[in-house]
């Protein structure tokens, strides 16, 4: 390998070719004499091409490019979780220190800082036999996160000896009878899930702490969701209100050719933000990745591969982890631009025929599973689509609903009228309730579903009510038709509507949600009453006590007091009677 | 390197020009050709083999026949800058254009432009005042971000970005804007539009202009704007200016990528823009922000007009998703005499949350804007509905809120080109005062407490 003479015959963007090499797929090669990282993509005669994670220009033929062995990995061990890093797994503060605010290029950063000890506190003992996935040990890598140390994949045997103690991630913490040195950190190529015993159906929802997302569309631990939507329309805020909120115990989050400054936005709110769960910062349990649209292609194209990689590893810890991509189109579009520089016939839309594939491929690594070690852990995954015009016909968007089992349709129509989170009721859907009614039904209320069931019923009346509306007017409507898109209009207003920037608005748990549902059938009830004993529906709607009871959820504590202001709107709703 | 001249050209296509055995060139190069006449154009290396070489020449390839000679220049494109840029006006490609001397570098800049490390930038929340009621109450502009205008050709959208530019401010800050303007092929008569109205208000002494022109080469607009946003780095980041950029028209920007594209026999993305358009606008859009331990700022105010008036085109489409919102042209408001016609339904603002609100604008801020919002989009919808079937079929509430739409566009819209509107009294105590026509019961989106304190009718002595 080393006696190879491996040159560069041509650039164009981020695909170089190469000659006097014969590297394996995938393998990472150091391009030019800045020695560039690049991933041998194509093996084409005596050419290698190799898409390039950094900036070409400059980079001319002739110069040298180098085998390494590796294949594209990551380095997985203590150390990951707080952090914030590029496509490639470059931590971007050391790429700061280096370098300063601008990212140039030719610099190498590990993933884990190799330097820092750790505590580690042994779990197995000499004698144990353990095999791929086991757990050894823990190190307390964050407040609320105990990272468990593994037995990596592919090794297995008798402990010989093992500490506990200060180590970093290289020195070796544990050894096998047959020779095998085991160190804290392990490596792990991206492109390749990681194993795991078998997948589980998913029964547990991710709580989300948000009203539409967790009554009417929920979606299961170990699920997949796709979120297509125009611009503006909330995907990211969706996507950060789940990074927030959700109750998973892992949180990777993918900046996936989006905006630099919605990052900074993660990186300045969290440390300060709550894990309701913990009480402790939400830091605590996030990695970042980062590769801005204005970040090399090649790397944005790496990104989510390197983010699942890490979900996966804490899945197989027995963590349940909840990965979001924004956006997956930009993954599909760095496909596409590589793709067309090695001249491959197009597919759809000039995307690679293996898009699909791809995507599925990428869908697949989510799961709920039993692990190596026994566990229970899953990986959760969320994808932003960015449909061209908002208009999901697209390939992208088309390959991602023929997986992905929720899907939160963005509207552009409702993100207008300012109603958020702007998805469209009518056409969303989420495949998982029959798996988890069971759940709410322990957990919650037994009748959480019926509940439900009810709530999206009116919806679907209130949308074919509206064609009516819009040709005669409403006052042409029966009064109790009239009733039912007031109580429509309560849904929407009061329960779907829910404002990510509002310190109280911003979470709702399944308890509360299942209350405001409760109080919005309960007003449809108590009206229908009234006005079938004589009140007038104008009276029935403006009953002060209502709107005390909508404004209710922006304060603190509504949760005790919901019941309260309940009574007291039905009882001024009987009044209107007397009134009469 | 930079000797030799090579006279190997074996096809010229479009705006590219092809030749073969070379000295190894790098990609990205940048390239002398000198015509058989004496003539000299400029280019860059698009793709680079041992075989083979693309040049896109920027002034276009007229006249390059096989006996052009090219010679390597051995570097990358660079912009020599200096502070001594303020006040000056260059060409598409960063020559003197007003008669004055070239500019002495202090520094020679890289206009790729490297990408900001994402860890090391600084959220923007300084609110900008722009005295447009508009803007500042429904789609807040803070410092750093990036905030295109969507119009299209026939609308203001030039007076009111050079509304903007007179009348940007910080609400307690003496610190100003400098202005870089960014003009890929305008007309010369929008040009000089925006020239005299600079000269007029003594903003240009205080500006760097870089001008491609609608008859300037189209090929040059590729670098345009990358010389323009290199110059406000410069200003930014190593002199603590705080940095306007206009640039228009993106779409002549857009038109130009798309004539490469085709050149390079590329296979197109959507209506034959290429499929690294998102890519290749983001690398200049992202070129906004502030960072860390630096005082300076970049603003960017890109202008596109949109073809046939649609949003979903991929040039307004593809901006949508990389900018920090936007501000919609709308034909027709324009068409109903109002000025500045800004359709606040489909702008936005993302940024606005961070700059807007107590120790900022104002406590209520936030709450008048979604309160303005809500009440314009159902009165607008309402319109609809009336046409149809007339006002007899509306109830109370119904009637207030179409009766609002109107008091919105005439009133709270409505501004002359040289009125600038202070945040509080000029901008939100008007839509509170707007706003009175309304019952309260109906203003849902409004705090009972900012309806008891700044409500006109409702003021609690
Ligand atoms: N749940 C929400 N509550 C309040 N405001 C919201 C909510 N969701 C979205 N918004 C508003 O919509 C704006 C755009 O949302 P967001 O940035 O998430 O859009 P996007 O779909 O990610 O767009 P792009 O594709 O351009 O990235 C936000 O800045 C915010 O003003
Ligand atoms: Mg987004």
């Amino acid at each position: 390998m080393s006696k190879e003479n491996g040159v560069i015959y041509r650039i164009s963007g981020p695909v170089v070719t190469a000659v006097g090499i014969s590297p394996r797929m995938y393998e990472v090669v150091r391009v030019g004499n800045e020695g560039l990282m690049g991933e041998v993509i194509e093996l084409h005669g005596d050419q290698s091409v190799i898409q390039v994670y950094e900036e070409t220009s400059g980079v001319r033929p002739g110069e040298p490019v180098v085998r390494t062995g590796q294949t594209l990995s990551v380095q997985l061990g203590p150390g990951l979780l707080t952090k914030i890093y590029d496509g490639i797994q470059r931590p971007l503060p050391e790429l700061e220190k280096t370098m300063g605010v601008f990212i140039k290029r030719g610099v190498d950063a590990d993933g884990l800082d190799l330097e820092k000890i750790w505590s580690f506190n042994a779990t197995a003992k000499a004698g144990d036999s353990v095999s791929s996935g086991d757990i050894l040990g823990t190190v307390q890598e964050t407040k609320t996160i105990e990272h468990k140390v593994m037995v990596p994949p592919g090794v297995s045997g008798k402990i010989k000896s093992i500490d506990s103690g200060d180590f970093n991630v290289t020195q070796t913490v544990c050894t096998l009878e047959e020779g095998a040195e085991i160190q804290m950190m392990q490596k792990w190529p991206v492109r390749t899930p990681r194993p795991f015993t078998k997948k589980h159906a998913p029964e547990v929802p991710l709580q989300t702490g948000q009203r539409i997302l967790d009554f009417l569309f929920p979606l299961a631990k170990g699920g997949t969701a796709g979120i297509p939507g125009p611009f503006g329309s909330g995907k990211t805020v969706t996507q950060q209100q789940l990074a927030k909120w959700s109750d998973a115990d892992i949180v990777v989050y993918i900046g996936c050719g989006e905006r630099g400054n919605e990052m900074t936005e993660v990186l300045d709110e969290f440390p300060h933000l709550m894990d309701p769960k913990t009480g402790e910062a939400l830091m605590n349990r996030t990695t970042m990745i980062a590769n801005t649209s204005n970040m090399p292609v090649a790397a944005r194209e790496a990104s989510v591969y390197t983010g699942i990689t890490i979900a996966e590893y804490f899945r197989d810890m027995g963590y349940d982890v909840a990965l979001m991509a924004d956006s997956t189109s930009r993954w599909a579009e760095a496909m596409r631009e590589i793709s067309s520089r090695l001249e491959e016939m197009p597919g759809e839309e000039g995307y690679p025929a293996y898009l699909s594939s791809r995507l599925a491929e990428f869908y697949e690594r989510a799961g709920r599973v039993e692990t190596l070690a026994g566990g229970d852990g899953s990986v959760s995954v969320i994808g932003a689509v960015s449909p061209p015009g908002g208009d999901i016909s697209e390939p992208v968007s088309q390959g991602t609903l023929r997986i992905v089992k929720v899907f939160w349709g963005l509207d552009a129509g409702l993100a207008r009228q300012r109603h958020f989170p702007a998805i469209n009721w009518l056409n969303s859907y989420s495949l998982y309730p029959p798996s988890l009614d069971q759940w709410y039904r322990d957990n919650i209320k037994s009748d959480f579903p019926e509940i439900r069931t009810e709530i999206s019923a009116l919806l679907q009346v209130e949308a074919e009510l509206q064609e009516i509306v819009q040709l005669v007017g409403s006052d042409a409507l029966p009064v109790d038709q009239q009733l039912t898109l007031e109580v429509a209009r309560m849904i929407r207003e009061f329960f779907l509507q829910q404002n990510a920037f509002h310190d109280v608005d911003t979470y709702s748990d399944l308890k509360l949600q299942y209350n405001m549902a409760k109080a919005i059938l309960s007003f449809q009830e108590e009206s229908k009453k009234a006005i079938a004993g004589g009140a007038a529906l104008e009276d029935v709607v403006n009953v002060p006590a209502r709107t005390d009871l909508m404004r209710g959820r922006f304060e603190s504590g509504y949760e005790d007091k919901i019941d309260e202001m309940l009574e007291a709107m039905n009882k001024q709703i009987a009044d209107t009677m007397e009134a009469n | 390197m930079t000797g030799k001249e090579y006279r190997t050209i074996t096809d010229v296509k479009g705006p590219l020009v092809f030749l073969n055995k070379t000295e190894p060139v790098a990609f990205g190069e940048i390239v002398e050709l000198r015509l058989t006449d004496g003539t000299l154009k400029n280019g860059q290396v698009l793709d680079t083999s041992d075989d083979q070489v693309i040049v896109q020449v920027f002034e276009g390839t007229a006249s390059i026949d096989k006996q052009t000679g090219i010679k390597f220049l051995g570097d990358v494109f660079k912009l020599p800058v200096s502070t001594d840029m303020i006040g000056r006006i260059l060409d598409g490609a960063g020559r003197p254009r007003d008669g004055g001397p070239a500019i002495v570098a202090d520094e020679m800049a890289d206009i790729i432009g490297a990408a900001i490390n994402p860890y090391s930038r600084q959220s923007p929340s300084s609110f900008i005042q722009t005295g447009i009621s508009a803007i500042d109450a429904c789609t807040s502009l803070v410092r750093g971000q990036k905030l295109p205008i969507f119009s299209a050709s026939g609308l203001p959208h030039n007076d009111i970005a050079l509304q903007i530019a007179r009348q940007a401010k910080l609400v307690g800050s003496d610190d100003d804007f400098v202005v870089v303007f960014c003009a890929m092929g305008i007309t010369a008569e929008e040009y000089n539009f925006f020239v005299h109205d600079l000269e007029r208000t003594g903003a240009l002494e205080n500006a760097c202009l870089f001008v491609n022109l609608a008859d300037d080469p189209a090929v040059e607009r590729l670098i345009t704007p990358r010389l323009a946003l290199t110059a406000a780095e410069y200003l930014a980041f190593e002199h603590d200016y705080h940095v306007l950029v206009i640039y228009t028209d993106m779409t002549n920007y857009c038109e130009s990528l798309r004539q490469i594209g085709a050149a390079r026999e590329e296979v197109p993305g959507r209506r034959g823009y290429p499929g690294y358009m998102y890519t290749d606008l983001a690398m200049l859009y992202e070129r906004a922000g502030l960072v860390k331990g630096k005082k300076g700022s970049i603003t960017q105010f890109p202008i596109l007009t949109m073809p046939g008036d649609d949003i979903t085109h991929p040039i307004p489409d593809l901006s949508g998703y990389i900018t920090e919102g936007q501000i919609v042209i709308s034909r027709e408001l324009h068409q109903k005499g109002i000025y500045p016609p800004i359709n606040v339904l489909p702008s936005l603002s993302r940024l606005m949350n961070a700059g807007i609100g107590d120790g900022k604008t104002r406590e209520d801020h936030k709450s008048v804007s979604d309160q303005l919002y809500a009440a314009y989009a159902q009165g607008r919808e309402l319109r609809g509905l009336v046409a149809i079937v007339g006002e007899d079929a509306l109830n109370e509430r119904d009637l207030q809120l179409l009766k609002f739409a109107d008091i919105f566009e005439n009133q709270f819209l409505r501004q002359s080109r040289d009125e600038d509107r202070s945040i509080g009294e000029g901008t939100l105590d008007y839509a509170w005062e707007l706003l009175s026509n309304i019952d309260t019961k109906y203003l849902v989106r409004l705090d009972q407490k900012w309806i008891d304190k700044y409500h006109p009718t409702d003021k609690k002595e």
